[in-house]
């Protein structure tokens, strides 16, 4: 009985882990046999010839070269897209509605966690700090962002979502719109009230910014950037625990008790008022998260930074299948994945006609054939993961 | 004092009056029947006493105390338990999930064991089937799952909606059985159906529900023998 009882917790541990090692692995080996078939056709052509003249060598072996770096990048910021995901799929998961203002939520949660690392830095104690200890205030500033991203949006769904519930629903989407375009400001506001710039610069401190060497291949080290390392570490961490709360424990069957049969939940018993809090309460944190490590890694933040991140990380939950947290986890793998692959090749294959910056248009030309193709996304309805 | 009293309650939805003045009580330890046509307003009745349909006018009594305004999950908590028309079960949830959200409100760990066994004894069938998603039980099973489910929370009276619908013939013999059974350990019952002869065969009284007016009521041995019943519910 015992283990009907407890679903194994170490299970719910090891599963998700599994899940996205296989969800990176496939979506890394996915993309890299596309590429290295294009670098294959494209030998001998002006592209090949370009790169032979410029760097010497050849763009197959160029496109060998760069792959370990574009697949750490690309799992790198698909982790980041995967966090804000889960946002919007598990607030449409118990209330069929697109959170547009998530992407608000997001930035409220990269400015409460470098704010903090500012005033931190401003007292000294970063530069005090060793690696350690900077690894610490990282963490710090991790949970400040947490915190102030998930109370926002808390706050935004009682007061902007909640009297709506029961309207036609456009009307609550208008509202998320409203509220989008309101945190903007608030931010821009406060922001420009202290030090008359809307825009701030995570500080620079312990060894964020150094490259750890992995392996080499030949002559060649490849390495990431001990920041990359954080958000892939900070990120899996919290998917796992957002894993084990959703399936192992009395409030995660809740919330999905809830999104299936609200009523039903009201009649067992579940408060319906205080599962949808707590899923924004989740997912806000989850995209405050987000916020920081998006920061960490970009280092540039200003009140629109939410912007192309929350709607790739949209897409990314469209792409998996909305409403669907493993779903999530693999649509924001994914368009990690694709949209490293492109900035870091597309300049290359085409000579430069289309450059990295056109890496956008390639992830969402990818996203609309899929949905064409499967318009309820990869993991499509599958209910036993629904949030 | 009545476990369940409904006193003069007026429903509607939006501006269509659904109930018109609904008075009926349950006595502990009966199995009581309400039954009516298709669209009498039976599912209504058991929403205004759930909590998930406030009515305008009149009031529910759980023993004794007002429940008409209490959002649906303090009604529960109050001790009322509810095996919702359709069944209700969460399809992504497996068995044992789905009636662990059953005792949702308790929180000693022994006691919804103790409950778990109880559901699995009463249904072996669920216990065969315990970690297979609700979603993908047969309807026989999901019935059975939801009378369990409802059952987990100890409920001082267990409101049923149509728990013969779509079942089989010898499965609705199974479930009246289990109803009566579950009555025999103790549990009150309000029990809405279709099948009006399986109903008043096992219920101790009757309520007559039509286009949200009760036009009769008496033990469940006199309705059935009452023409007006005969010839309106039972097709005699
Ligand atoms: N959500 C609703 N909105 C508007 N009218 C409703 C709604 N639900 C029920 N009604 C109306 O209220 C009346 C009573 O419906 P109710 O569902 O209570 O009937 P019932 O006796 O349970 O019928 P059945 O045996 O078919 O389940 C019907 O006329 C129905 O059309
Ligand atoms: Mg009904």
């Amino acid at each position: 009985m015992r283990n009907i009882m407890g679903t194994g917790p170490a299970r719910e541990i090891i599963m998700p882990i599994v899940q996205m090692a296989i969800f990176v692995a496939g979506a890394g080996a996915l993309c890299s046999v596309i590429m290295i078939i294009l670098a294959t056709l494209f030998q001998g052509s002006g592209a090949d010839h370009l790169l032979q003249s410029t760097q010497g060598v050849g763009i197959f072996a160029y496109t060998v070269g760069n792959l370990p770096q574009v697949l750490i990048d690309g799992m790198t910021i698909g982790f980041v897209y995967a966090a804000i995901a889960l946002g919007y799929t598990m607030v449409y998961g118990v209330l069929q509605f697109i959170n547009f203002a998530h992407s608000e939520i997001f930035a409220i949660g990269a400015f409460a966690g470098v704010e903090s690392l500012i005033a931190l830095n401003a007292v000294g104690s970063l530069a005090k700090a060793g690696t350690i200890g900077s690894f610490g205030y990282f963490g710090l500033a991790l949970l400040i962002g947490m915190a102030v991203a998930g109370g926002t949006a808390v706050f935004v769904e009682r007061v902007a979502y909640r009297p709506l519930r029961n309207s036609p629903k456009l009307v609550p989407l208008i509202s998320a719109i409203g509220v989008s375009f309101a945190l903007q400001d608030i931010i821009r506001l406060t922001e420009s009230l202290t030090t008359g710039q809307f825009y701030r610069v995570i500080p620079t401190f312990g060894n964020f910014d150094d490259r750890l060497t992995l392996f080499t291949i030949g002559s060649k080290a490849i390495d990431i950037q001990v920041k990359s390392l954080v958000v892939i570490l900070a990120a899996v961490t919290m998917l796992v625990a957002l894993n084990y709360l959703v399936k192992a424990t009395k409030v995660g069957k809740a919330i999905r008790a809830v999104s299936q049969d609200p009523n039903t939940a009201a009649l067992l018993g579940i408060g319906v008022n205080g599962v949808i809090s707590l899923t924004f309460l989740v997912g806000g944190s989850l995209g405050g998260a987000a916020g920081v490590m998006y920061a960490l890694k970009f280092t540039r933040i200003d009140p629109f930074v939410g912007f192309m991140p929350g709607i790739k990380a949209f897409a990314a939950a469209v792409l998996g299948g909305i409403g669907n947290l493993t779903g999530a986890l693999l649509g924001g793998i994914v368009l990690g994945m694709i949209e490293s692959f492109a900035g870091a090749y597309l300049g290359t294959f085409t000579q430069g006609a289309f450059g990295a910056e056109y890496k956008d248009m390639v992830a969402f030309l990818i996203l609309i054939l899929v949905i064409i193709f499967r318009p309820n996304g990869l993991l499509g309805e599958n209910l036993s993961q629904k949030a | 004092m009545s476990v369940l009293e409904l006193d003069n309650i007026h429903s509607y939805y939006g501006n269509i009056h659904a109930l018109m003045g609904i008075s009926l009580t349950v006595e502990k330890g009966e199995i009581v029947a309400l039954i009516g046509a298709n669209g009498a307003g039976k599912t209504t009745t058991l929403r205004s006493i759930s909590g998930l349909l406030h009515p305008r006018k009149g009031h529910v009594l759980l023993e004794g105390k007002d429940i008409s305004h209490l959002p649906p999950h303090t009604v529960h908590r109050a001790g009322l338990g509810l095996v919702p028309e359709g069944r209700g079960i969460f399809p992504g949830l497996t068995v044992l999930e789905n009636l662990e959200m059953g005792a949702y409100i308790i929180d000693d760990k022994a006691e919804i064991e103790k409950g778990i066994q109880n559901a699995f004894s009463l249904f072996p069938r669920l216990k065969e089937r315990a970690q297979q998603m609700g979603g993908t039980l047969s309807g026989g099973e999901q019935q059975m799952l939801a009378t369990a489910r409802g059952l987990m929370s100890n409920p001082t009276i267990l409101l049923m909606d149509e728990p013969s619908m779509g079942l089989a013939p010898v499965l609705v013999d199974q479930i009246f059985e289990i109803i009566k059974e579950l009555n025999k350990r103790g549990t009150t019952i309000l029990l809405v159906e279709q099948n009006a002869l399986m109903a008043l065969s096992i219920a101790n009284r009757g309520y007559v529900l039509q286009t949200g007016n009760i036009v009769l009521t008496d033990t469940g041995a006199n309705l059935k023998a009452n023409d007006m019943v005969r010839k309106a519910y039972l097709g005699m």
